[in-house]
């Protein structure tokens, strides 16, 4: 077991490549050493080398959002860093010191990174700055009152000493570090709110140089490829492995909980092994109907009674007495995360202990996972943060799948590492989607065309529901978030949920239940406006407090899209507003319908309130991001399963947005002093209903189901 | 048998079996791993290098059938991330997770050296055989035309 690599030369090999670029790895005896002496961590998130430059560890992975960047920057803004000497390192698993403050467990997720972040990063890099002030005070003899730090470098004016702050850095780390540094004032700030501050993560990315998982090669490591079950719920009963280890390059065969494993030299030779397994299934336990026919079930589910899921006023009562009744059901399909860097995980496992090596998005629960199913403690299992190819919530998977899964094949390879790769089939069709919804909605307006009543009822699976999040038996929050907190101004609202159970693996994706209840509401609000016929926006603003955040950026989205303007021959303009994340975004988007009846999004405008706004070209990425993810799945996004198998397999069959179809994004910030909220999802949910809404108005027709590749 | 191409500008033997797909010789055996493996059926781009100066998929490319061919890949724009379309990429600040920017960068060279001043028309016909989960793709666009001198990042 000579492969292993610790925490140590992991962080030294990555500084001495610079961030991301730890190629390293494929030697680990014979890592570049550019560091002249030990360098010092000044707390869990600081490290400062000998030369001055500085290295963050990022409590939440990097899978795009730019996490490593906005929490960088928050540290290095208080202990007045260099921006050019700093890189992010990936945080080992160890909730003790990288908890999600927002969650008790390591976890990047719910767009908190920032957000749980923004006081104890700040305080980390004040507190450094602290001690590094002091120890040159000490060894320069001067007061430290009269010490200053800029851009690294240390200096004393009145004496005219200086120096970068690697040359005190040792020294500083001796230090009781200070109870209670001020932060900066804001308008003292250098970094945060700098509109064009690049990420760590940009060259590393832009040169093929940055290291996922898929990269990694370590002496002996093996490749895997497994053959998984047909369908959901089915079992190995019996496989012949002689066809697959005739493959060349094929070294063995290993049999894990959720099918059976080819191990070889290269890719390539796995993958031909996996496909030459011959295995018989035992499918008595397997899931094995359609799509449609589990829709057909909701249809006929959403007339029974539900559960309550939020409750103002009496809706029954006022849906009676209004002058006009509208209702609507609408329905939205599984989805697949579908990252471009499929699932996979390096795993190494020896006598009481795993060392793991992966995009890792939920340490806490993969900790606890692998270490259940090889008989260890948590503690035993090792991890190894890396770049994530995207991730969209598939990464923090509630059963840990495919990172136990790697650890149990790499039990079966006698102490080789080991680097699990799904294939893009194995990934689409693992499972583990966003669940399939139907929504029925039912709402009044009064002769002064107000709404008067809500009555709204959700029927699907629950993402949380296996998750230690949700008590067994409780609602799933999520299912009715953003209709049980309904943000307009409607006195009865009456939200029932009706959550079912079936064979399919559903978990969170990008925004979890918001992906479908914003499609709804926004819709709905809509299809009410229409109904009073209202302008959208001002039948929005009529139904919102004046000095909400809502009606904030619903009121500048409509001024920066020219909403009270005519727009080109042919296209029209769809609204929509929602919060997620304590994040509330409008977007207005403007479509055309192209002769063959599919629908083309010209144009996104966005208006965001995110708080204080850290990293403005992320969060302007993030909202643009956000939006075509959204749009993806509106217009193409479904998994149908056909007696239990998916219908799509991979980016040819399961379609995702194209550049060709990607519209302008323009967004606005907007100015803000509150702390911090998520940009990594709220992005998402305002694009489907704006588009459905714009359609509507160009053609009349209003789009109930989704995806809606024509119209 | 090793089979002989001319990477990056040096001729270099691989071996491997000779069905294997080009992008797994890369990665595999020659450990570039710039080029990206996303859906080996040639529908996402992650994998796009050249093929005596053509964009193709690599992961649809027999190693067989590169043989004696030029092939250049991320690693071969430049030592140090200097080509001006990399220079555009990171002044646009383009990637996110980043795991499609080399088949989009890949790409964005091809089309450049057969239109240095593309149309947005060029862009999407050039451009969407590469998926970017992540939604780069204005930021794509935009990179393309500073490379192209056109526009100001």
């Amino acid at each position: 077991m000579t492969t292993s690599l610790d925490r140590r030369t992991f962080v030294k090999t990555t500084v001495a490549a610079g961030a991301g670029l730890a190629l390293a790895f494929h030697l680990p005896g014979c890592a570049p050493a550019r560091e002249e002496g030990p360098g010092a961590d000044l707390n869990a998130f600081l490290h400062v080398a000998p030369d001055g430059s500085v290295v963050v560890t990022a409590k939440h992975m990097e899978m795009g959002q730019g996490t490593y960047t906005g929490l960088a920057t928050l540290l290095a803004e208080e202990m007045d860093a260099d921006w050019s000497k700093v890189t992010v390192v990936g945080a080992p698993g160890d909730k003790a010191k990288f908890a999600n403050n927002f969650m008790g467990i390591q976890l990047t997720g719910g767009s908190t990174a920032i957000a749980n972040s923004w006081e104890q990063m700040r305080k980390a890099g004040a507190t450094a700055r602290a001690m590094l002030v002091a120890a040159a005070a000490a060894e320069w003899q001067v007061d430290g009152a009269g010490v200053t730090v800029t851009k690294g470098i240390v200096t004393h004016a009145a004496s005219g000493k200086s120096g970068h702050i690697g040359k005190f850095a040792v020294a500083a780390a001796t230090l009781t570090p200070p109870a209670d540094v001020p932060l900066k004032a804001r308008q003292h700030w250098t970094l945060i709110g700098q509109d064009r501050l690049p990420r760590v993560d940009a060259v590393a990315k832009s040169t093929g140089k940055a290291q996922f998982t898929q990269d990694l090669k370590f002496p002996g490591m093996l490749t895997a490829v497994v053959a998984h079950p047909p369908r959901w719920g089915a079992t190995v009963k019996s496989f012949t492995t002689t066809q697959a280890k005739a493959v060349p390059g094929v070294v063995d065969v290993v049999q894990v909980p959720n099918g059976v494993a080819v191990l070889a030299n290269t890719f390539w030779a796995a993958k031909k092994g996996r496909d030459a397994l011959i295995i018989q299934w035992d499918e008595a336990n397997a899931e094995t109907r359609g799509s449609d026919q589990l829709l057909a079930e909701y249809r006929t589910l959403v007339r029974r009674p539900g559960k309550d899921a939020g409750k103002r006023g009496h809706a029954a009562r006022a849906l009676a007495g209004a002058s006009r009744v509208v209702q609507g059901t609408y329905t939205v399909p599984y989805l697949a995360h579908a990252a471009m860097e499929p699932m996979n995980c390096v795993a190494q496992v020896g006598p009481g202990r795993c060392e793991l090596w992966y995009g890792a998005q939920g340490h806490t629960f993969d900790q606890m996972a692998v270490s259940s199913a090889l008989g260890l403690k948590p503690e035993q299992v090792t991890i190894n943060t890396l770049y994530a190819g995207g991730g969209f919530g598939r990464r923090a998977n509630p059963a840990s799948d495919y990172v136990v899964e790697a650890a149990m094949v790499a039990k079966g390879a006698n102490g080789r590492p080991v680097k699990l790769v799904w294939t893009r089939e194995d990934d689409t069709n693992a499972g583990y989607y966003r669940p399939m919804y139907l929504h029925a909605v039912r709402a009044g307006i009064d002769g002064g065309g107000k709404i008067a009543g809500w009555h709204h009822k959700v029927v699907g699976q629950s993402v949380l529901g296996a998750t230690p999040f949700v008590p067994a038996g409780m609602n799933d929050p999520s299912s009715t978030e953003g209709i049980s907190d309904l943000h307009y101004e409607v006195a009865d609202l009456a939200v029932e949920l009706y959550t079912t159970t079936n064979g399919v693996p559903v978990q969170w994706l990008r925004s979890v239940g918001h992906t479908h209840t914003a499609f709804v509401v926004e819709s709905f609000i809509d299809e009410l406006a229409a109904a009073a016929q209202r302008d959208p926006v001002a039948f929005r603003l009529e139904h919102l407090k004046p000095d909400s955040r809502y009606a904030a950026v619903l009121r500048h989205v409509a001024e920066k899209a020219g909403w009270d303007t005519a727009p080109p021959a042919g296209h029209a303009r769809g609204v929509a507003v929602h919060e997620s994340f304590n994040t509330v975004v409008a977007e207005i988007a403007e479509v055309s319908v192209r002769p063959d009846r599919t629908v083309q999004v010209h144009k996104v405008v966005c208006a965001v309130d995110c708080g204080t706004a850290v990293n403005p070209d992320i969060i302007r990425a993030q909202i643009e991001g956000g939006v075509m993810f959204g749009l993806s799945a509106a217009l193409h996004g479904q998994i149908t399963l056909t007696a239990g198998q998916p219908d799509q397999h991979s980016y040819d069959t399961y379609k995702v947005l194209r550049m060709n179809e990607a519209p302008l994004v323009e967004v606005y910030v907007l100015p803000s002093e509150a702390p911090p909220t998520g940009v990594g999802e709220p992005g998402v949910p305002p694009i489907a209903p704006a588009v459905a809404n714009a359609v509507f108005k160009l053609t009349g027709v209003r789009v109930r189901d989704l995806p809606f590749t024509t119209v | 048998m090793p089979i002989t191409i001319q990477l990056n500008g040096r001729s270099t033997s691989v071996d491997a079996e000779p069905d294997t797909p080009l992008l797994w010789a890369l990665r595999d055996v020659l450990d570039l791993t710039g080029t990206k493996y996303g859906c080996g059926i040639g529908a996402c781009g992650a994998c796009t290098v050249h093929l005596d100066d053509q964009p193709v998929r690599s992961c649809q490319v027999p190693l067989s059938a590169a043989a004696g061919k030029k092939v250049t890949t991320i690693e071969g724009l430049s030592p140090d991330g200097s080509h001006p379309v990399q220079q555009a990429w990171i002044q646009a600040q383009v990637p996110q997770c980043g795991y499609c920017q080399s088949g989009q960068i890949m790409s964005a060279v091809a089309l450049l050296a057969k239109t240095p001043k593309p149309t947005d028309q060029d862009i999407d016909a050039a451009m969407s055989g590469n998926i970017c989960r992540c939604g780069t793709y204005n930021r794509i666009r935009w990179a393309i035309k500073v490379a192209a001198g056109g526009e100001s990042a």
